[in-house]
């Protein structure tokens, strides 16, 4: 009963959540530029892309500056955690009020307010400015995620690796890291999803030339998007896809060895 | 906790093969006679062209996009990146113009200029004195799209048509403040321009009285609805018609009897250019008549250039709607830059409508 | 435990370059009049009856999408808890994979399925159910937020129910507790900290978005948000749109106050 319950929700809530992702793979194969139409089958917005030089500078940026601003930012972060613990819950407290100013403010805002004190500063705009940017508001959700693992329970288990004779690195290895492991990789995937699938930020950050695959979308709004841009879209969907199978499915024994580990 | 790991390492790796693949495509280094920064708005001409020119010319184009001209005019304003050639539209040309952020085009380095039909460097003279600085790249006229069907016996011509009950739920307007302001501003029979604060009240009351039957406020998406049907009559630019008839030849246009606003989008060069005298290559090589039916055909606005025109199918040129006649032109009108009170009490009441 | 306050130099420089600077330019442009003096009017400007009242409907959506996101995700994460330990890793990577579709194309995707002769009233119609007006609603706008945020709603909520030790609950079960109680007593304190960082995961962008409610809403529904947006994009107003920021942000500064408050741990409190 409890089993079918489980089940029953999930399929929904899979529905839900997958159901416009399958609407734009099934309009990247539509021949017809009309979003309202499917005339007939076509792989010609895939040719299209892979021609387009737009849209390839696009795919490098976005996926440098998000793998670079989530590796900056859960080391950051993560230091960052560890650090505040050994701090008084007075500045704890002002720091974490900072840390959240970017994903309290509206993205609107971070993004001009960036974007100015750029200028004041007499730093061009540019790929710089927006991997700057992507790390600063990367951080935030770094420390959500890694932060709530750091708790007493882990200072106990800590303080008593030390009572038992361990060294400092020796307990920060097998003690601290472990606990916040779960934090940190879910802190780093969450950065990495949300730098590329940041818009707003990084259009007001970037300069000339430089075009992530959001402002590049978002730049054709005027005149309509292309379909050559869902079919961007569906491919890097289907790799992410094939990642997940690759690493969930397939090893299946290895797997279960390794989740036991966890 | 190694499955994780291994999760990161695929995602790596993932990352790093699509990198590694596409990187081969991109930058090759700067032309062999330099380079052009190119800004203009998003999909705005052939992509093809850009490695045509560079063929030609030996110049490397680099291109960057945008989606509003408010959006544009701080970058350059600001001086945030340098631009050798910026395509906008007339009301911000007027407006840069103004505050010096252009220089003045050199036209014996764009011999194609002769190719521009005058008609349109004459209107573009509005907003461009002695066509000093901007040189025109496409022209779009607002007007009413309808389904015939659904339309029935009802004559579309005038703006009040959007005021009509009978397409209640259906009708789409523009999402931008002075296009909205325009249509109401005409159908009351004022200037599109005014600055005249009670001229704009009433404007607003009448955008407010007509708001519980619009269907939607959309910029880019009326044709589609129009298309498939979501809507019956809307507002777009004459090159969405174009598009629209593509896919549904049920539709009608017509430009109101009231008159409109059309636009000249024009490309023009900032002060601050550091290679004018590829700027007006570009330009110049933009102005070429197979180039100018290449973008007609891409995006099928109004060219204004003239020598294109034996290369476009005759069915478009002799189609009203998509080249204007000298009737048509006659009523329109381009939108002036207003002062920052104006523009204020606009956005005022703009607001008062959106929260109606 | 004690590591070092040190580790947290690069955090603490990054704070003063990445947020202090930039809030204090905004500061600045918020408390400057156009003509370049000082004025208040850019913030009193809160008060007027448009701005009241779009940050009113910001308000309300953004509550609904969040109890209706904590309402979905909380026996979401039950679940995945409860599923076997293999299929874990598997099924959180589920909720981050639909991030990977562009944002700003998952939405419109949403237009497609929504529109009056759209995919969801085209199914409707042949099930022989009378079409309804679903795009350009409020509704429309709640739905967008609850599909665009759920996965922050969820993953928060996972990471700590997911640490609650098993012991505890089949002890509570030990002495006596019936279902009920023990998710009171044990299962629903313990998750409060996710719980927390779920809703302002989910509320602030929600109170705040623009892109979404431009989208779904037909320009109908306007938000704060999109208020803030016209301000800079189309009025190049930016003292205003700085102005309202500012009043936008102590107002969620405010609201997470009294969140935190619920949250009597103090492990994951955000001020």
């Amino acid at each position: 009963m409890k089993k079918a319950f489980s089940s029953i929700y999930m399929v929904i809530m899979m529905l839900f959540l997958y159901l416009p992702i399958v609407t734009l793979v099934v309009l990247s194969f539509n021949e017809s530029k009309s979003m309202a139409k499917f005339t007939r089958f076509s792989l010609k917005w895939y040719e299209e892309m892979l021609g387009s030089r737009m849209i390839m500078s696009a795919i490098k940026n976005t996926f440098t500056i998000a793998i670079l601003a989530a590796l900056i930012a859960t080391i950051i972060g993560t230091l960052a955690v560890i650090g505040l613990d050994a701090m008084t819950v007075r500045s704890q407290n002002i720091l974490l009020g900072f840390n959240n100013i970017p994903m309290l403010n509206a993205d609107i805002v971070t993004g001009i307010a960036l974007m100015l004190s750029f200028l004041l500063f007499g730093v061009s705009l540019g790929y710089k400015t927006i991997l700057f940017s992507h790390i600063t508001f990367c951080i935030p959700y770094v420390i959500l995620s890694v932060r709530p693992r750091m708790n007493k329970y882990t200072d106990t288990l800590f303080e008593a690796a030390l009572d038992l004779g361990a060294s400092r690195g020796y307990a920060f290895r097998k003690i601290i890291m472990p606990e916040l492991w779960p934090g940190i990789t879910s802190g780093f995937l969450l950065s990495f999803t949300m730098s590329v699938d940041d818009f707003i930020i990084t259009h007001f950050t970037r300069g000339a030339g430089i075009n992530t695959i959001s402002t590049l979308i978002y730049s054709q709004v005027k005149v309509g998007i292309r379909p050559s841009l869902f079919a961007l879209s569906t491919v890097i969907f289907a790799v992410a896809l094939i990642v997940l199978l690759v690493v969930n499915i397939l090893p299946g024994r290895r797997a279960k060895r390794a989740a036991l580990e966890v | 906790m190694k499955k994780k790991i291994a999760v990161i390492g695929l995602v790596f790796a993932m990352v790093f093969t699509m990198t590694a693949l596409t990187s081969c495509g991109g930058g090759s280094g700067a032309g062999e006679n330099g380079e052009v920064y190119v800004y203009c708005y998003g999909d705005y001409f052939d992509p093809e062209i850009i490695e045509d020119f560079e063929a030609e010319t030996g110049i490397k184009v680099i291109l960057d996009s945008y989606d509003t001209a408010e959006e544009m005019y701080p970058v350059i304003k600001n001086n945030a990146v340098d631009y050798d050639v910026v395509c906008t539209s007339d009301y911000m040309v007027e407006k840069m113009i103004k505050e010096g952020l252009l220089q003045p085009v050199d036209k014996s380095n764009i011999p194609n200029l002769e190719n521009i039909d005058p008609v349109y460097l004459e209107k573009s003279e509005v907003f461009d004195p002695g066509n000093q600085y901007a040189v025109p790249h496409m022209v779009g006229v607002a007007g009413i799209v309808y389904n015939k069907t659904e339309v029935g016996d009802t004559v579309i011509d005038s703006w009040a048509d959007l005021w009509d009950p009978k397409f209640a739920d259906s009708i789409v307007m523009p999402d931008s403040v002075r296009d909205d302001f325009m249509i109401s501003l005409r159908k009351l029979g004022y200037d599109q321009n005014t600055t005249d604060p009670k001229e704009i009240e009433a404007a607003a009351n009448e955008l407010i009285a007509q708001k519980p039957l619009v269907y939607k406020y959309a910029n880019d998406a009326a044709r589609d609805l129009l298309i498939d049907g979501s809507a019956n009559i809307g507002v777009v630019w004459n090159g969405e018609y174009a598009y629209i008839l593509d896919y549904n030849d049920d539709i009608g246009y017509c430009v109101p009897k009231e008159g409109t606003e059309f636009f000249i989008d024009s490309w023009v060069i900032p002060a601050n250019a550091k290679n004018k005298a590829n700027a007006e290559a570009w330009i110049n090589y933009l102005c070429e008549a197979d180039v100018a039916a290449t973008n007609f055909e891409y995006l099928y606005y109004t060219t204004p250039n003239k020598a294109a025109y034996d290369l476009i199918d005759e069915e478009y040129l002799n189609n009203p709607a998509i080249f204007p006649t000298e009737d048509i032109l006659a009523r329109c009108d381009s939108l002036r830059t207003l002062d920052d009170e104006t523009i204020d009490v606009y956005s005022n009441y703009w607001k008062q409508v959106k929260a109606s | 435990m004690k590591l070092g306050k040190r580790w947290s130099a690069p955090f603490i420089i990054m704070i003063i370059a990445g947020t202090v600077i930039p809030i204090c330019s905004i500061v600045y442009y918020g408390f400057t009049s156009r003509k370049g003096g000082f004025t208040l009017s850019n913030i009193t400007a809160m008060a007027e009856p448009e701005h009241l009242e779009a940050l009113g409907l910001a308000l309300l959506l953004a509550l609904i999408s969040t109890l209706v996101c904590l309402i979905l995700a909380f026996p979401m994460a039950m679940i995945l808890r409860e599923s076997k330990y293999g299929k874990q890793g598997f099924m959180v990577f589920v909720f981050i994979l639909p991030m990977w579709m562009n944002f700003l194309l998952r939405t419109m995707a949403w237009q497609v399925l929504l529109e009056r002769n759209g995919v969801i009233n085209s199914v409707l119609g042949a099930i022989g159910l009378p079409k309804q007006q679903l795009m350009n609603t409020p509704g429309a706008v709640v739905l967008g937020m609850v599909y665009d945020f759920l996965p922050f709603m969820i993953l928060p909520i996972y990471n700590v129910v997911s640490k609650i030790d098993n012991h505890l609950i089949e002890a509570a079960y030990d002495l006596g507790a019936d279902k009920a109680y023990v998710y009171r007593k044990v299962i629903i304190p313990l998750s409060v900290p996710g719980i927390v960082s779920g809703i302002t995961m989910v509320f602030i962008p929600g109170l705040t978005t623009f892109v979404i409610s431009n989208m779904l809403g037909g320009g109908k529904i306007n938000l704060i948000g999109n208020i803030i947006e016209q301000e800079f994009t189309v009025n190049s107003n930016w003292y205003l749109g700085s102005g309202l920021s500012l009043v936008m942000m102590i107002f969620i500064i405010i609201s997470m106050l009294l969140l935190a408050k619920f949250d009597k741990t103090g492990e994951s409190s955000f001020i």
